[in-house]
């Protein structure tokens, strides 16, 4: 429960800086839409292709968007030895990373939903028919994405030419999130029923998100070691 | 004793070696339905499983350095990782090639092909990470870190012959189908060819073992000598 409360508390001040700052979520938001411009040009935006492609070109939209949100997610505590605070602070490791995991969450969350409505836009795509297990599959890749992002984040915020380790080092631990995030919402743009198959990919985002988690949360406190 | 061990690992492999070429090559007869390039599964399967088993040895010797904080482990799963990536390229190149001949395509993007390649590329980033970091403690316990992640991902590969619809071909291996597919003369070789490529693959490791043991500490008396200046 204290951990939760921790955790809780790191989000919203995470959130706090970021409001004022709108720092990662300014440069995220237009790198979104940059890129789903430059698909607009690699593809054609009126084809009914577009249903086909469209969950990959989102979640290759938001992954790469999303690598701008947990670089500066502990690069932020850097300056003025606000980490080594943190990590002296009474705060335990876990709650640490899982309130910079939440806050990266809701960031990465808004930028989807602008990226979203943006998508619809540019290739005429109607995705709000299925907007409930839209929003689900949303919210389980984000937090796969979220706290792996926090935990590399951690990991490599030491590392000389980090923003080029963090995303070589997490993309490929990313995949089979993507995999299945990219064929669930391919189906869910597209209108079509859901297979058995299509299940499988859910619980493959559900057993990635719970195994991911249980070993961040193990392994905290070797990954914060201050 | 470590050197001996060693010397002998890459002795017996190349004893086995020379007599399983001789086998595979003057014995063994073609394939019914593969013909000759058959005999690149000898090579490629063994190198799988010395991969795939090798990243399961670092986890282990990963998680003893978090427990135990010993710099010998740390060596280990960095050699480890190291050897079993090379086994795993080697996967990947003998399977593209089989490919080539057998299916007319280089790659395809089937579940076990992709999630082995997510493997090399996450112990890719391992290695990258390692040389990204030059303070020897924080390089081990991040190293260690990854490498338990990244273990993750391996199960995922080993499940993917069960979950997914696959291009690749079904196990053919005793154990795998419970009766077997494999021609017992051929089998027999196949054994003895991923015993030789596994001790091939653990002198490399104690080579490498040794390598890193040296680096560090001609790290640690750079260090010395430079807080004495």
């Amino acid at each position: 429960m204290r951990t939760v409360k921790h955790a809780l508390l790191i989000a919203r001040k995470d959130l706090a800086v970021e409001l004022r700052t709108k720092e990662s979520i300014n440069a995220a938001g237009a790198f979104a839409i940059v890129i789903l411009l430059l698909f607009s040009f690699a593809f054609d935006p009126g084809s009914e292709e577009v249903r086909e492609i469209g969950g990959g070109l989102l979640w290759l939209v938001f992954a790469f968007a999303g690598a701008l949100v947990f670089n500066r997610s502990f690069a932020r505590e850097l300056p003025n030895d606000c980490l080594d605070t943190l990590l002296a602070s009474p705060l335990s490791a876990a709650s640490l990373l899982v309130g910079k995991a939440l806050a990266n969450f809701i960031m990465l969350l808004a930028m989807e939903l602008v990226s979203i409505v943006v998508f619809g836009i540019f290739f005429n795509v109607n995705w709000t028919v299925h907007i409930g297990e839209l929003s689900l599959v949303f919210a389980c890749a984000t937090w796969g994405i979220s706290i792996l992002g926090a935990v590399f984040g951690a990991l490599t915020v030491n590392l000389r030419l980090r923003e080029l380790m963090l995303p070589i080092i997490i993309y490929p631990l990313l995949i089979p999130l993507l995999i299945a995030a990219i064929e669930l919402t391919k189906v869910l743009l597209s209108n079509q029923p859901m297979t058995p198959g299509d299940f499988l990919w859910a619980k493959i985002l559900i057993v990635f998100d719970v195994v991911f988690t249980a070993l961040a949360l193990v392994l905290a406190d070797t990954i914060l070691v201050n | 004793m470590r050197e001996k061990v060693a010397i002998g690992s890459a002795a017996a492999a190349a004893a086995l070696l020379a007599y399983n070429l001789y086998q595979m090559f003057m014995v063994l007869p073609d394939e019914a339905l593969q013909g000759a390039i058959y005999r690149i599964l000898f090579f490629h399967a063994p190198a799988a499983m010395v991969g795939m088993v090798g990243y399961f040895v670092a986890l282990t010797f990963s998680v003893l350095y978090l427990t135990g904080k010993n710099f010998l482990y740390d060596s280990l799963a960095a050699s480890v990782v190291e050897v079993s990536l090379v086994f795993s390229v080697i996967n990947l190149v003998t399977g593209s090639l089989w490919g080539r001949i057998i299916w007319g395509i280089w790659w395809t993007w089937d579940a076990r092909l992709t999630s082995a390649l997510v493997c090399v590329l996450i112990f890719f980033g391992y290695l990258m990470m390692r040389r990204a970091v030059d303070e020897p403690t924080q390089r081990a316990r991040l190293s260690s870190a990854l490498c338990i992640f990244g273990c993750v991902d391996v199960i995922i590969v080993y499940k993917s012959i069960d979950w997914f619809r696959t291009q690749h071909p079904g196990p053919v291996l005793d154990f795998r189908t419970g009766g077997g597919k494999m021609d017992p003369a051929m089998a027999n070789i196949f054994w003895l060819n991923f015993l030789a490529i596994l001790l091939m693959a653990i002198a490399l490791v104690l080579v490498r073992t040794r390598q890193e043991a040296t680096a560090r500490e001609i790290d640690s008396l750079r260090r010395l000598a430079h807080t004495a200046a």
